[in-house]
């Protein structure tokens, strides 16, 4: 059975303030849905509160995740039940090697899998796939990243994790062309492998390259619209004002 | 020392005491009887009789420090200053004591040795009780022993260089340390020398009440250079036990010395050491000192830059936990022209634990063309935690380009929720912004050391969790 992320009338924000007015969505296992809308429309509250940041809050709704209450789930759980975030904006973690910090979140991620000399190689691997150098591991996490490494550092982690469930949060924005290419790739292939992608985009310039089963536009909390290929097409000549009229 | 101390939870694994016999010990207390008798055991010349006088004097004379740590349950009365664990420093395992020789290797240190040491001394209590250095090392001319042996075979440059960096009068833990010295490395380097692994020493207290005063002297000739590491640690009891060893260390013109300490006291041991070095023309002078263990630790790493050229790094790392108040930091004292100074220091405080940063950095007037940099980081791990800085600076020359950089953080949620969002529990993720955090020290220790550093931080901040 695969596993699918059911989100279900979700409200939430921050302290009093409601950021997310009744959303659903659900994603399967190998699907690509895109989740568009303009800036301050809810986009990376919505990745945000999925990992249950503690800044955030939820009013009411459930997100299911393989029909579990993923809200009841502490952050690290929902990781270890296999739903990841690529984050808009990871964090730094001084004097932390990106070497150690793969090894202990791959270990604790995926516990049954080895993490020696196998883990070693995959690294290479996708290091290889992603375009990265090799001196990449040996830096600390985040610190002096460009905003291209940043995100390939965020796609690199997906892919060695291998999740069920992926959202990854404008992996796109600030990429150039060939990072985008490098990373969509990336992307599609871990679709085909089996993850289901979330993936939130304030541009459609990604939707070049990765083709969503399904587009959603957020507007003001809600979800607007929900459609196929041409609703994004409709959107890059239209822009999102015509979704706000209509809303 | 009969204070009840409050029950710590921290996970400490080098507790364990042994029940010895011990081959001589004084009565409790301190008197001008004491001294003289440590003196006499040791069959000392007269000059270090009257050194040793000399510093029990000024220690009555002198008031307890009042600026730093709270000293009023060390009750020097209840304290016993000299045991001997066994007859003689042996020189292969064989010839120390059997309960001895198992404490040491529940420490570890044979196998270490056998590893990747250039030699090793371990002291239990109040003496030596094993030294051995590598024969090619010997061969060269390098000499590590215990001090007392030292004052016997080498008694002319002993006594050049002793209580020439720490007087006696330095401070009241000197004056002590002096009257009543016993122990201690003594570690010479020729010439052009160079030792690549680390020399290492060891010091175990084992008694309860008990102090330990080594006193460790060490010389650096000219273009040698060499890498001295100590560890120590002692039982867990409830009363408690005071350590004040003085440590001089001369780096002579182009030497390079490196001096690593990990401090791992128990927490009922109050640890108040006088360290100073002096660096000669174009020397470098390293303090690598890691304090994450005792109940109340003053140490303040010093790097006399005496010659023109001369150069010190000096990185204190400090941990306290719930009970635990370490005041620790670093001092330059820049007398030569072209000197350059890097302090670094890094704190962690947890469950109610304490860091101070006390630093001093000094430019005499005549000592042109100084770069200094000082840069303190404390991290907080909650809020009952304290720390704080005290940074005084004497700057007599105005061609001085000093920079200092002070933080003072706690662990942002933010990162708590990026590590856990890669299914790390809070410990762990917390733990890793910790190691992260103290990096900058561990990268700089032989990767055996860095393994158990790291070990015995993550068993602390798991036993100090909330």
């Amino acid at each position: 059975m695969p596993i699918q992320l059911d989100i279900l009338d979700l409200h939430a924000g921050i302290e009093e303030k409601k950021i997310l007015r009744g959303i659903s969505l659900s994603v399967r296992q190998g699907e690509i849905h895109a989740l568009m809308g303009p800036n301050g429309s809810g986009k990376s509250t919505l990745a945000y509160v999925l990992l249950g940041h503690p800044g955030y809050r939820v009013f009411d709704g459930q997100v299911l995740l393989d029909g579990e209450d993923l809200l009841a789930m502490d952050t690290d759980e929902r990781a270890r039940r296999g739903l990841f975030l690529g984050f808009q904006y990871p964090t730094d973690l001084p004097g932390v090697k990106m070497r150690r910090f793969l090894r202990e979140s791959y270990r604790s991620i995926r516990p049954e899998e080895p993490d020696g000399e196998a883990f070693d190689a995959r690294v290479q691997e996708e290091l290889g796939n992603l375009d990265i150098d090799d001196t990449f591991l040996g830096r600390y996490v985040n610190q002096g990243f460009s905003g291209g490494e940043k995100k390939r550092a965020e796609v690199l982690q997906m892919a060695l994790f291998r999740p069920p469930l992926a959202v990854m949060d404008e992996t796109d924005s600030g990429l150039d062309i060939d990072s985008l290419q490098v990373v969509s790739d990336a992307m599609n292939r871990l679709a085909q492998e089996g993850t289901g992608i979330l993936l939130i985009t304030h541009y459609q310039r990604i939707l070049r390259y990765i083709v969503p089963q399904e587009v959603h536009v957020l507007i003001d909390g809600r979800i607007a619209r929900s459609g196929g290929k041409g609703l994004a097409a409709k959107l890059e000549k239209r822009g999102y004002d015509w979704l706000r009229e209509e809303a | 020392m009969v204070l009840e101390q409050e029950t710590v939870n921290r996970e400490y694994k080098y507790g364990f005491r042994d029940d010895i016999e011990y081959v001589y010990r004084t009565a409790k207390g301190l008197s001008e009887d004491v001294v003289r008798e440590i003196s006499g055991l040791k069959d000392e010349p007269e000059w270090m009789l009257k050194m040793r006088l000399r510093g029990y004097s000024h220690f009555l004379e002198r008031v307890m420090p009042d600026w730093g740590g709270d000293l009023d349950d060390i009750d020097f009365d209840d304290i016993r200053y000299y045991l001997k664990p066994s007859e003689k420093e042996g020189r292969s395992w064989d010839e120390v004591p059997d309960k001895i020789r198992e404490t040491f290797d529940r420490l570890g240190i044979p196998e270490a040795e056998r590893k990747f040491l250039a030699g090793v001394g371990a002291q239990y209590d109040s003496e030596v009780v094993y030294h051995k250095t590598l024969k090619h090392l010997e061969e060269q001319g390098v000499v590590f022993m215990g001090t007392d042996a030292a004052l016997k075979e080498y008694p002319e440059i002993f006594k050049e260089y002793f209580a020439t960096l720490v007087p006696p009068e330095d401070n009241k833990f000197a004056a002590l340390n002096t009257a009543v010295w016993s122990g201690g490395s003594f570690v010479y380097v020729p010439k052009g020398v160079k030792v690549e692994q680390p020399l290492q020493a060891y010091f175990r207290i084992n008694s309860e009440n008990m102090g330990q005063f080594e006193r460790t002297l060490i010389i650096g000739d000219e273009d040698c250079q060499f890498h001295y590491i100590e560890g120590c640690t002692a039982p867990t009891y409830t009363t408690n036990s005071l350590h004040a060893a003085v440590v001089e260390v001369i780096a002579k013109p182009g030497a390079i010395v490196r001096y690593t300490t990990l401090q791992n006291w128990s927490d009922n041991v109050y640890n108040l050491v006088t360290k100073r070095a002096y660096a000669y023309e174009n020397s470098t002078v390293e303090w690598v000192d890691a304090n994450i263990g005792s109940r109340l630790t003053m140490k303040y790493p010093s790097v006399y830059l005496v010659g023109k050229g001369a150069k010190t790094e000096i990185l204190s790392v400090a941990y306290a936990g719930k009970g635990m108040h370490q005041d620790a930091g670093a001092k330059a004292i820049h007398l030569a022209s072209d000197t350059q100074s890097r302090i670094t220091s890094k704190s962690v405080s947890q469950n109610g634990g304490r860091v101070t940063y006390r630093g001093h950095l000094a430019v005499a007037k005549g000592a042109r063309n100084v770069k200094s940099n000082v840069r303190c980081d404390a991290l907080m791990l909650d809020a009952v935690s304290r720390s704080d800085t005290y940074p005084y600076m004497d700057i007599e020359e105005e061609d001085a380009s000093i920079t200092h950089e002070a933080t003072v953080g706690k662990i942002s949620e933010d990162v708590l929720y990026y590590l856990m969002s890669r299914g790390l529990t809070e410990n762990e993720a917390m733990n890793m912004v910790v190691l992260g955090f103290l990096e900058i020290f561990t990268k700089e220790l032989p990767m055996e050391y860095a393994v158990e550093f790291n070990r015995l931080i993550k068993m602390e901040i798991e036993g100090n969790v909330g």
